[in-house]
């Protein structure tokens, strides 16, 4: 019985943090056709404008409770930035190209933007772990778990049904609808389909910066921790289906609960967990769990 | 019209570039080509400390302001001048890039390298070209177990010794123990790190239980789900030989769910991370430094020289790499001066292998020794500490050292084989 | 024999020629550039058809590994021999993916071939007998117990690296013109029209996947034998998104566009390692931006507009 709740706590806790981290990646292919690479950059940077901020906030000596203000502020502000930065300055330019080249395009800002943390953060390891340890532990039948972690849970719940939410019951949501089943169409009806891109890029880049805010009180924020997620994220938004928050929603409580299932049941199997799932679901479903239909061309 | 003269700038900026970034060498400086991780996750924890030693000794060294006996200027007399390299790409590109540091930078010596893999992969390119090489940091006992080199010398100890140390320090000072638990990375080292540990105290206890061994990729940065399993499978001990961001991020997660209020861990490079978390990390908990690094040095002048400088220059103490570094450099300079007292001038490069051959020197971590692969692996005492806060400061108690012949293999013999047959000729005290 | 044929040998004899002159670290160098040129030769077959794999590692990995584990249980040191088994080896596993990965299109071609070549460094990983992330080292190679310069010359692997290029050059570029070259491009632009025409697109794309295996794996196996070393690292999925790198550096539209592409990959990054041990991440991102943005059907499409405006 202990095992089974345990399972099931830390398969949620994970899949939660997938969840976050593979929400911007799949909205944003949903609306633009891209496969975004340069998520984990957004997520590293979100983690670093998180960090260092909520370090520099805590040695002024204001309350702890602000700093989880700190870190919602950070993730939002470097999201709207950076988000704004790389596609004003440098997707607009690319629309039209290849699912393939824009792969490589976002590769590229990906490599120039781990350079620029590097420049702008330097390598050593920032820490943010008061907001962490802050909420305490909650004692599940004798297992601790950290309220942080329980709290993600639900933090994840609520963006979901955000971006259900706006995706289906407003205005704004419904014309985007629109430009994801027929962008030429949609633009031919007199959607602003530009400014729905910029909008939609941007929304994404917040949720990779906020992932890498939330994460980065538990973690060393350091170099690297970028690429790292990338892969997950993409395993996880292609088992779902690419481009529907449902889809990265169900992929992540798969890949979650799976991993945690193999972590306490046979940790050897660990690092092939998340590729059996995808290779299992996309023999069976070769486009993913909840794939958007697309028309065939004769 | 812009496109075109975006085109030239950068045209003209890579040629200046490429043009700012050849140093103007004098004929006899000493060129030492130095490669550790710039980039990724390696970069923070060993790669940038290594770098950053090495930068502070070389400058004090061609200054000549070094305690003694290195206070003698440069290599010989030469000046160095650093070649800095990215140790990322793999063991393949390493190969490459080391050919690229001495065929076309043509550096009279590299030190370097981190990585276990890159330890393998370099040394067999370094005897084709004959060019004196100093491995400094990686940990695998295979470089020199399973090949003879004879340019290529290692001054660091290996991860063997590390483990062995390790089950000899928890089965002295922790009482009624009856099982332990790992979480080691899913690499190499990992694998090696927890094989060598729990070989070893199998041999040294019998009858200890091991209740869960977990394996989470490396960088994984999310130890939720190994942490219930941990709990689950409660151990007296817990063995961890996870470095950099995932030790820490390791530390804070196991910290905040109070993992280590009835398990004690046993962290093998913990050392590192004591100031960084110095109110994270629960006080009992057994650090390692990979050797008598950082907390753990001996009161030299050398070590103190070196800790002054280090901390006043970029703001932390100088954790395992930066000493090992520091270890590898000096190793060279006092090899290659004690070849130059056989010959007129410089003296060639078998000059300085013979030389190095055995060599027994101080380094800022105490007494190095090169008796171990015909000569060119060093030993060190090993030492392990429990983590304690005196007066507020992060400080370690009840420290034990190991000689050198305590935990490791004879000479001829690999680490493997050597914990199987239950550490014959081992000497400990 | 045409023209291309031609020069190509030509280019090849010359190559090996310069070889005899060239320093080391070039040579070493170039060995690398061309080996992995060969993987995106496979890859450019792919890619012609609108197949973008991004687990290509696999079988370049599956190549070297086959040399390092031949070359030992076997004790034998004979290049030819440890080359022709690991591209039976590579065509063999891949007749089996095959049969499964045809069936996929677009971006899930991509994640699944990445997912099975990502089982492999799973395993790898995993097998403490051949050194897990570590690796082992390969013996270097001989051809019928000889080898020129000496063991420790990079020049055999180099040999036999060009002369592999050459010879598979050649097939592609003769493949390329073939009707099953050409119906790559139809399958691209239009499947369901190429069913209709009565060609078997699901066979079209599985005998170049297989191709695309047999050179990922004579990659491989050069790759092992020049550098002396193999770890699972060559079946990570970054190894893969390399050759994808490469392939649209070079371009897709000429077979010499993976081999000039690689050369150019290989020395853009030592360079930028050289000049900027610090950021040269950043330099390799421009550098690849600039490329897409200025030359968007590869470096080889400079070579052609040179080509056409002398022409004209």
């Amino acid at each position: 019985m202990k095992l089974v709740i345990a399972m099931l706590m830390d398969g949620m806790i994970y899949a939660s943090w997938l969840f976050l981290i593979a929400a911007g990646l799949t909205l944003i292919y949903g609306v633009m056709r891209i496969l975004n690479m340069a998520h984990g950059s957004f997520y590293a940077i979100g983690a670093y404008a998180g960090a260092s901020l909520v370090g520099f906030y805590l040695a002024g000596g204001y309350p702890p409770w602000g700093a989880y203000l700190v870190l919602l502020g950070a993730a939002i502000f470097s999201g709207i930035i950076i988000g704004l930065l790389v596609e004003r300055g440098l997707l607009r330019f690319m629309y039209g190209r290849d699912e393939v080249v824009m792969i490589l395009v976002t590769y590229a800002i990906l490599l120039i933007l781990e350079d620029v943390i590097k420049l702008a953060w330097g390598v050593d390891a920032y820490f943010a772990y008061q907001p962490y340890t802050l909420l305490g532990r909650t004692k599940l039948v004798g297992l601790s778990y950290a309220n942080y972690d329980i709290a993600l849970i639900f933090i994840s719940a609520s963006i979901c049904f955000l971006l259900w939410w706006g995706l289906n019951r407003t205005r704004q949501g419904k014309l985007l609808q629109a430009v994801i089943h027929d962008r030429d169409t949609a633009a031919f009806l007199g959607i602003n389909v530009t400014r729905m891109f910029t909008v939609t890029f941007v929304i994404g880049a917040v949720l990779g910066t906020f992932a890498g805010a939330l994460t980065a009180p538990g973690i060393s924020v350091m170099p690297g921790i970028g690429i790292e997620v990338i892969i997950l994220a993409f395993a996880v938004v292609v088992i779902g289906g690419l481009g529907s928050i449902g889809g990265a929603l169900t992929g992540a409580l798969i890949v979650g609960l799976a991993r945690s299932a193999s972590v306490h049941l046979y940790p050897e199997a660990e690092l092939f967990v998340i590729y059996g799932v995808m290779a299992v679901v996309l023999a069976f479903r070769p486009q993913g769990l909840f794939a958007i239909a697309t028309a065939r061309k004769i | 019209m812009f496109r075109s003269f975006a085109k030239k700038s950068t045209l003209t900026g890579l040629i200046l570039v490429s043009a700012a970034a050849q140093p103007i060498l004098a004929a006899d400086d000493y060129k030492l080509g130095l490669v550790t991780f710039l980039s990724g996750g390696a970069a923070g924890p060993f790669g940038i400390p290594a770098q950053n030693a090495a930068k502070l000794v070389l400058e004090t060294l061609n200054a000549g302001q070094l305690p003694a006996p290195y206070n003698t200027t440069g290599i010989n007399g030469r000046t160095i001048v650093p070649v800095f390299m990215d140790e990322a790409g793999g063991a393949t590109k390493q190969a490459s890039e080391y050919r690229n540091l001495v065929e076309r930078q043509g550096v009279d010596a590299v030190v370097g390298y981190i990585s276990s893999g890159d330890c393998l992969a370099v040394p067999a390119v370094a005897e084709q070209l004959k060019t004196l090489t100093v491995l400094f940091d990686c940990g695998t006992p295979r470089v020199f177990e399973e090949n003879d080199f004879k340019y290529v010398f290692r001054t660091g100890p290996t991860a063997t010794m590390d483990n062995v140390a390790a089950a000899h320090y928890i089965n002295e000072t922790v009482e009624g123990l009856k099982s332990v638990s790992g979480i080691n990375q899913n690499y190499s080292f990992g694998h090696e790190s927890w094989a060598d540990f729990n070989g070893s105290l199998n041999q040294l206890k019998a009858g200890v239980d091991v209740t869960t061994e977990q394996f989470p990729k490396i960088y994984a940065g999310q130890y939720g789900a190994e942490i219930s399993a941990l709990m689950v499978n409660s151990a007296n001990v817990i063995h961890s030989s996870f470095w950099g961001g995932d030790m820490e991020a390791f530390l804070l997660q196991g910290s905040a769910r109070g993992l280590f209020e009835d398990q004690t861990a046993l962290l093998t490079t913990g050392e590192s991370a004591m100031y960084r978390l110095s109110d994270q990390i629960p006080e009992g908990t057994i650090l390692g430094g990979r050797g008598p690094f950082g907390v753990f040095a001996p009161d030299t002048a050398l070590n103190r020289w070196f800790r002054e400088a280090y901390t006043s220059e970029f703001g932390t103490p100088p954790t395992y790499p930066a000493y090992k570094m520091v270890q590898g450099i000096l190793g060279l300079k006092l090899a290659t001066e004690k070849a130059a007292l056989n010959v007129n001038g410089q003296p060639s490069t078998e000059d300085v292998v013979s030389a190095f051959e055995y060599l027994e020197y101080e380094g800022p971590g105490g007494k190095v020794s090169m008796n171990r692969g015909k000569g060119h692996q060093a030993t060190m005492e090993m030492v392990y500490g429990r983590y304690a806060l005196q007066d507020g400061k992060p400080a370690v108690t009840d420290v034990r050292h190991y000689a050198a012949a305590c935990v490791t293999p004879p000479e001829g013999m690999t680490s493997v084989s050597w914990i199987e047959k239950g550490m014959p000729d081992a000497q400990c005290d | 024999m045409k023209i291309a044929t031609i020069l190509l040998i030509a280019a090849a004899i010359a190559a090996l020629a310069a070889g005899l002159v060239m320093p080391g670290w070039l040579t070493f160098m170039l060995t690398l550039a061309l080996a992995k040129g060969l993987v995106v030769l496979g890859l450019l077959l792919l890619m012609r058809a609108g197949l973008v794999s991004f687990g290509q590692g696999l079988y370049y990995c599956l190549g070297a590994y086959c040399v390092g584990i031949a070359g030992d249980y076997l004790q034998t040191q004979n290049a030819l021999l440890l080359m022709l088994l690991a591209v039976v080896a590579c065509v063999a596993l891949a007749a089996i993916i095959g049969l499964l990965l045809c069936r996929y299109r677009d971006i899930f071609f991509a994640m699944f071939s990445m997912a099975f070549s990502m089982i492999l460094y799973g395993i790898l990983v995993k097998s403490t007998a051949f050194g897990s992330t570590d690796g082992f080292n390969v013996k270097p190679p001989l051809l019928f117990g000889w080898t020129p310069g000496g063991e420790s010359s990079p020049m055999m692997a180099y040999g036999l690296a060009v002369v592999a290029v050459t010879g598979v050059g050649i097939f592609v570029w003769n493949y390329l013109r073939s009707p099953m070259g050409y119906a790559g491009e139809a399958i691209r632009e239009n499947e369901i029209r190429v069913e209709y025409l009565g060609v078997s697109v699901r066979k079209v794309i599985y005998i170049k996947y297989l191709l695309a295996a047999a050179m990922a794996g004579l990659g491989g196996a050069i790759t092992a034998l020049a550098a002396g070393h193999i770890d699972p690292e060559m079946a990570y999925w970054t190894t893969s998104g390399e050759f994808v790198f490469i392939a649209l550096m070079g371009g897709t539209g000429h077979a010499a566009g993976p081999v000039l592409g690689s050369i150019i990959f290989e020395l853009l990054r030592t360079y930028a390692f050289q000049i900027s041990p610090y950021t040269w991440q950043m330099i390799l991102g421009t550098a690849l931006l600039a490329i897409i943005l200025y030359l968007p059907k590869g470096v080889w499409s400079l070579v052609e507009r040179i080509t056409k405006r002398i022409a004209a």
